[in-house]
């Protein structure tokens, strides 16, 4: 275990929130976790590029998406450079959730959640949720005919669960402002934490035919 | 040529390593989805079907556009006896005792007649004197006045003709609202209805509940959305216009209203969220749910995932 504060006289630890929060960092994930240049061998496989992917593909989309945010809602309708930008966020969000997909029943089938791994599936299913009430506001957004009747269409379930008293599909600014900044801020912060959260545990080991897919059992 | 070594740490500590550049791993799969989607942008580029506007749906089938609004102005149509958010005509959705819908209250109030037919009349009456005779002489007449004209004419409309521009019917007893109905139109076919329903007392207007409801209410908007393939009964929801993929992720979602009981229960979205709801849930709790966390044990598939590792263990 490390720690970069070294302990009092008495073996107490600093009163200091900033020291204690930087140690707490230290302990959990040094750097060589973090940003490692080796890996278990049994990593050396393709179904771990689908996470690598996604994020490949939640970096374009973001970037796209900052690039007509910046140009506004009208612009890829009436110019050719923002029609070519809206058709780049628009296959790069296909592949985010094709590649999103992949990972997800890569993991499941590969019971990533075990060994304290819990914590992990679960922010990824989170994201998952999220990436969809994200997509979907962006179909919202179009400011075309998909928009309108997706949003005729959706408030339907939306009221019937009541949510739709508080997210009305039919009204364009809610749902841009949401579109833009609220989902992407919580989808980019998540991925960080499920990043960081994959780094501390590490890779999971390799089923071992007999034993549990619990996430509380320990191995090795 | 990858170097074996044993890792210096946790949590690999007992276990063989191999480099591994995690960067360059994630630039490389940077760049060739860069490549792909600019390849699939500039060979495909995106959809994007203009918008309906109620001056197209006023134009494009002027019938429809005054049937609904006779019948808005009746209370006739869906919105009218919506339920929460919109009124308080209907309970909406429920299950059992269970209705989300009640409780949350209408916080998007719609008065049909009101907002999609009177009030904008009012706003177009200026220097129109008949409209604004039309519009005293409809309001000052009773419910059973305004229920009987308003009837008298929906039925005749059935067999209306479009006569350069202009809905007719048959001659009738429909007081004032032939001539509401036309001033209506008229506004409509000249794109002034788009902005007056968009009006809510400020300069700046992102809100298009009562356009999006008024046009949902005709046959219109659904008739543009079936040539398109977009309506429920055709998977609707995760489809897009054209042949572009739609938001295939709502699969699940949507073949519930293909299936019975969903697809004939008249709280169909209630069940079909709910369901979705625990399926989420289902899908977050997998690792404490026995028989779902173990459902990758049974079925080899991982096998193939560690391929290497189970050969070289079988190896030892």
């Amino acid at each position: 275990m490390r720690r970069s504060t070294p302990p009092g006289p008495m073996g107490e630890r600093s009163s200091s929130w900033t020291a204690r929060a930087r140690d707490e960092v230290a302990e959990r994930l040094p750097l060589e976790h973090l940003l490692p240049d080796r890996q278990p061998y049994y990593v050396g496989s393709w179904v771990y590029i689908f996470g690598v992917v996604t994020i490949a593909g939640l970096v374009l989309t973001v970037l796209s998406g900052v690039i007509l945010a910046l140009a506004g809602p009208d612009w890829w309708h009436i110019s050719a450079a923002g029609r070519f930008f809206n058709s780049v966020h628009f296959w790069s969000v296909q592949l985010f959730f094709l590649f999103m997909v992949l990972h997800l029943w890569g993991q499941y089938f590969m019971a990533s959640w075990r060994d304290g791994r819990a914590p992990t599936w679960m922010i990824g299913v989170v994201i998952f949720a999220i990436s969809i009430v994200a997509a979907f506001t962006g179909y919202l957004s179009q400011q075309n005919f998909a928009s309108q009747w997706i949003a005729v269409n959706a408030k339907d379930a939306l009221n019937a669960s009541g949510l739709g008293a508080f997210f009305n599909v039919l009204n364009f600014g809610q749902m841009y402002g949401i579109h833009v900044m609220l989902l992407p801020a919580a989808i980019i912060v998540l991925v960080a934490l499920h990043i960081v959260w994959v780094r501390m545990k590490g890779v999971v080991k390799p089923i071992e035919p007999g034993r549990s897919s619990r996430s509380t059992v320990k191995e090795g | 040529m990858l170097q074996e070594r044993t890792s210096p740490a946790p949590p690999t500590a007992t276990i063989r390593t191999i480099p591994y550049d995690l960067l360059k791993e994630l630039a490389i799969a940077l760049g060739a989805c860069l490549v792909l989607v600019i390849v699939l942008a500039a060979a495909l580029s995106s959809p994007d079907v203009p918008s309906a506007t109620i001056q197209s749906w006023a134009q494009a089938d002027p019938v429809d556009f005054t049937t609904t609004a006779a019948n808005e102005l009746a209370g006739n149509t869906t919105t009218a006896g919506y339920g929460a958010p919109y009124t308080s005509a209907d309970a909406g959705q429920t299950l059992g005792p269970i209705a989300p819908s009640k409780w949350a209250g209408v916080r998007q109030p719609i008065d049909t007649a009101n907002d999609f037919v009177i009030s904008p009349l009012n706003h177009a009456s200026v220097g129109d004197t008949d409209l604004t005779s039309a519009l005293a002489s409809f309001q000052s007449g009773s419910d059973s006045q305004k229920t009987a004209w308003l009837t008298a004419y929906t039925k005749a409309l059935n067999d209306a003709k479009v006569e350069n521009g202009k809905v007719v019917v048959a001659s009738g007893d429909y007081g004032p609202v032939p001539v509401l109905m036309d001033r209506l139109l008229t506004v409509a076919r000249s794109g002034g209805l788009d902005g007056l329903l968009l009006t809510s007392g400020h300069f700046y207007q992102t809100d298009f509940t009562k356009p999006l409801l008024f046009m949902g209410d005709g046959t219109y908007l659904s008739g543009l959305a079936q040539n398109e393939h977009l309506t429920g009964s055709q998977w609707g929801m995760m489809n897009e216009t054209g042949q572009y993929p739609g938001q295939t992720w709502l699969w699940l979602y949507t073949v519930w209203y293909q299936i019975p009981p969903f697809n004939t229960a008249s709280n169909a979205d209630l069940l079909v969220v709910g369901l979705m709801g625990l399926l989420t849930l289902g899908l977050l709790l997998v690792p404490f749910i026995p028989g779902l966390r173990d459902i990758p044990r049974w079925v080899p598939i991982y096998r193939l995932a560690w391929r290497r590792y189970y050969r070289e263990e079988a190896g030892r």
